[in-house]
């Protein structure tokens, strides 16, 4: 029987710091952990005590790539609190912007940390000579997408345009008009990128597991939505998964029922885990509970890709990241449209301050993410709950391996090694993110 | 330094946004690996070389092993350069210190505080000497490319003294301290930014940290006048400048 011992000391290519600790001895697992050793963050002490306006400005600092999926749970939380109802207008922008982080994120990932495992190269930097026109695709891929959101946020990184209501300045027509043109125009980068990723080979793996997401019954979600589980029936016969599952919703201010958070002693990072275990979010996620409402355009994206909904395969989660950003370009140039059609309107943006609580959860990129706030009369932050989604995804990318590494043990070490790794990174974890530990006292 | 210098990028406590604000120069990205030979980032790559002249760090020193790895990183390292707001300033992290460790710590993992280890976040040069620090939340990408050109002359950049003010007036903006009542802290804010934050509408959150020698009493004064009291005040300058403004509490 094998006996294997994998040490990795700050998995590469992922956002923040963290190991994977294995031991196998005579075939049976003794040891295996996913050690998150970033720094702690402490986000609760900077929130709590601050003003209700300062919370976006604050919290979008917990992560870089995804400061616009945070400014937007936080928006949200914030004026659910307070009792605010943003205008069509914000909501339409917001949802631009949100699309533009997809983008950004996911090209990111799939072509500049993913890439590199599949065609055989240690990072990005050797493809530069290697695979140049690939290089120069997601350059021009990842350049649109931070345009993109620079021009609803002011700023690809931690924007200074948006606030609670509303945003401070509004983009011009001129510029949403350009950005539709370079959108249509990025269709064919987005095809080749289709080809290139259809042509490479993913580790084949599957495990039953449990699927969060936000859904709604009109548009594929990511601004807002019911918080959905589904976990879909594997037959019993060939153990092929079916369409069919479980499928249960809960309301906003049920999160805590599904995000159930637990410290452990080998994480800076809490875990999480629902009724029924350990569960994952995330484009796979997300594509698994609300393939149907896709895009036209990205269907094809996934039926091009090999990819059939529900899939059970983690490393999966790179194609339905691709598959979305098919969705995101096509619903961009929709939402530009319908902006362009109503004219872009100077708004009331003024805000009553009033005690309150309130909560949101909004599609990041990697998952699912809430935001929870409670705020006194005076507008003062009284007690402040983020629940990351990359902590969500720990547990299950411990189990994950845990399933894995039986199937693989015949490999040698190296490959071994590569394989967690490529799991891991296959969740795009963020772990600056999940490390930001916030509080969780509410009173009453 | 040699043709091509080997450069490395290291990360503390933070958002990686700094990083990222280097992966995300695509039209100068190709240039930049072309002038210089990256031995070591831990988030786009798999290599890693412990050979290195120059040094980028990112993120604040928060735990012990923060420091000493950064002590490690310095020893090694012909030039260290600090990379955006924690670590030029401590930036946001600093905003705990206010509260004893213990309690913090507590708070977080409750009756599991004792598992991990933290310290008051600082500044890189708090630890080591720091040779250049890029300021910012995030760092500005056209600064950074200026100042890694000017490394590759073999020139020291200096960043100017000089306060947001300056380039916000340039823009044309109107004033959001004298005339929208905004609580800006852009007179005693360091410029470099292009006043992004006031071009936007919005304020200066002073993330770029203050001036050597900044006009505090005519900006406090301001302030007040437009109906903030001295503890609002105070909390505006604990937004992104805890550290300098604990240190300087205890010094008078």
């Amino acid at each position: 029987m094998a006996s294997v011992s994998v040490n990795v000391h700050n998995i590469t290519r992922v956002e923040g710091h963290g190991n994977i600790v294995l031991n196998v001895r005579d075939g049976t697992i003794e040891e295996l952990r996913l050690e998150i050793t970033e720094s702690p963050r402490f986000y609760e002490a900077m929130l709590v005590g601050r003003n209700w306006d300062e919370a976006q400005e604050i919290s979008c600092r917990i992560c870089g790539i995804c400061s616009t999926g945070h400014s937007t749970a936080s928006l949200r939380a914030m004026e659910a609190a307070l009792g605010v109802t943003p205008s069509e207008q914000t909501v339409l922008l917001r949802k631009l912007a949100l699309h533009g982080e997809h983008n950004q994120s996911h090209v990111l990932h799939v072509l500049f940390l993913v890439a590199p495992d599949l065609l055989g190269a240690p990072s990005v930097v050797p493809l530069a000579s290697t695979h140049r026109p690939v290089i120069e695709m997601a350059l021009r891929l990842k350049r649109l997408a931070n345009d993109h959101i620079a021009l609803v946020t002011g700023r690809h990184i931690h924007g200074v345009n948006l606030k609670v209501n509303g945003f401070h300045s509004l983009p011009k027509e001129k510029a949403l008009a350009a950005l539709r043109e370079r959108l249509v125009a990025s269709r064919d980068d987005i095809q080749a990128t289709i080809e290139l990723v259809a042509s490479l080979k993913l580790p084949d793996f599957e495990r039953a597991g449990e699927y969060v997401a936000n859904s709604r019954a009109d548009e594929y979600a990511f601004y807002d939505g019911t918080i959905t589980s589904f976990r879909p029936l594997q037959c019993d016969h060939c153990g092929h998964t079916l369409k069919e599952g479980y499928r249960e919703e809960y309301p906003i201010e049920r999160y805590r029922d599904i995000a159930r958070e637990t410290v452990v002693k080998h994480s800076h990072a809490k875990h999480t885990a629902s009724v029924h275990g350990s569960y994952a979010v995330g484009a796979l996620a997300r594509v698994n509970i609300n393939y149907d409402l896709l895009h036209p355009a990205a269907k094809q994206a996934a039926e091009a890709l090999g990819f059939r909904a529900p899939c059970m395969n983690p490393f999966m989660n790179n194609v339905a990241q691709l598959i979305e950003v098919v969705h995101c370009t096509e619903d961009s140039i929709a939402i530009i449209d319908k902006l362009l059609e109503r004219g872009i309107q100077q708004e009331d943006t003024s805000v009553e301050v009033r005690a309150g609580r309130g909560a949101a959860a909004v599609e990041v990129p990697r998952g699912i993410l809430f935001h929870e706030y409670e705020v006194d009369d005076d507008g003062k932050i009284v007690a402040a709950n983020l629940i990351i989604p990359t902590g969500q995804n720990l547990n299950n990318i411990e189990h994950d391996m845990r399933a894995l590494v039986p199937q693989i043990l015949t490999l040698s070490h190296d490959e071994i090694r590569l394989m967690l790794e490529m799991l891991v990174r296959a969740y795009d974890p963020c772990i600056s993110c999940a490390t930001h530990l916030l509080d969780v006292r509410f009173v009453g | 330094m040699s043709a091509k210098p080997k450069v490395a990028f290291f990360s503390f406590t933070g958002c990686e946004g700094c990083q990222l604000a280097v992966l995300e120069l695509e039209p100068v990205l190709l240039d930049i690996l072309g002038a210089v030979d990256i031995v070591s980032f831990r988030e786009a790559m798999t290599e890693h070389s412990e050979d290195y002249e120059i040094a980028f760090v990112e993120g604040s020193i928060s735990t012990p092993h923060d420091v000493e790895e950064v002590q490690h990183i310095r020893q090694r390292a012909g030039l260290v350069v600090a990379i955006g707001a924690c670590a030029c300033s401590g930036g946001l992290n600093a905003l705990k210190n206010r509260r004893g460790m213990d309690d913090v710590l507590q708070t977080v993992y409750g009756s599991s505080g004792s598992w991990f280890e933290t310290i008051p976040a600082r500044p890189v040069s708090a630890v080591v000497p720091v040779d250049l620090e890029l300021p910012g939340c995030p760092m500005d990408g056209n600064e950074f490319v200026w100042a890694v050109k000017s490394l590759l002359r073999g020139e020291m950049p200096k960043l100017p003294q000089i306060p947001v003010c300056v380039e916000c007036r340039l823009k044309g903006n109107v004033c959001v301290l004298a005339h929208k009542g905004k609580h800006c802290q852009g007179p005693i804010t360091i410029a470099g930014c292009g006043a992004i934050c006031p071009s936007h509408g919005g304020h200066c959150v002073g993330c770029r940290g203050y001036l050597a020698h900044p006009e505090r009493d005519a900006h406090m004064e301001i302030l007040q006048e437009h109906g903030l009291t001295v503890d609002e005040v105070r909390a505006q300058y604990s937004l992104f400048n805890t550290y300098s403004e604990m240190a300087r509490e205890a010094a008078s």
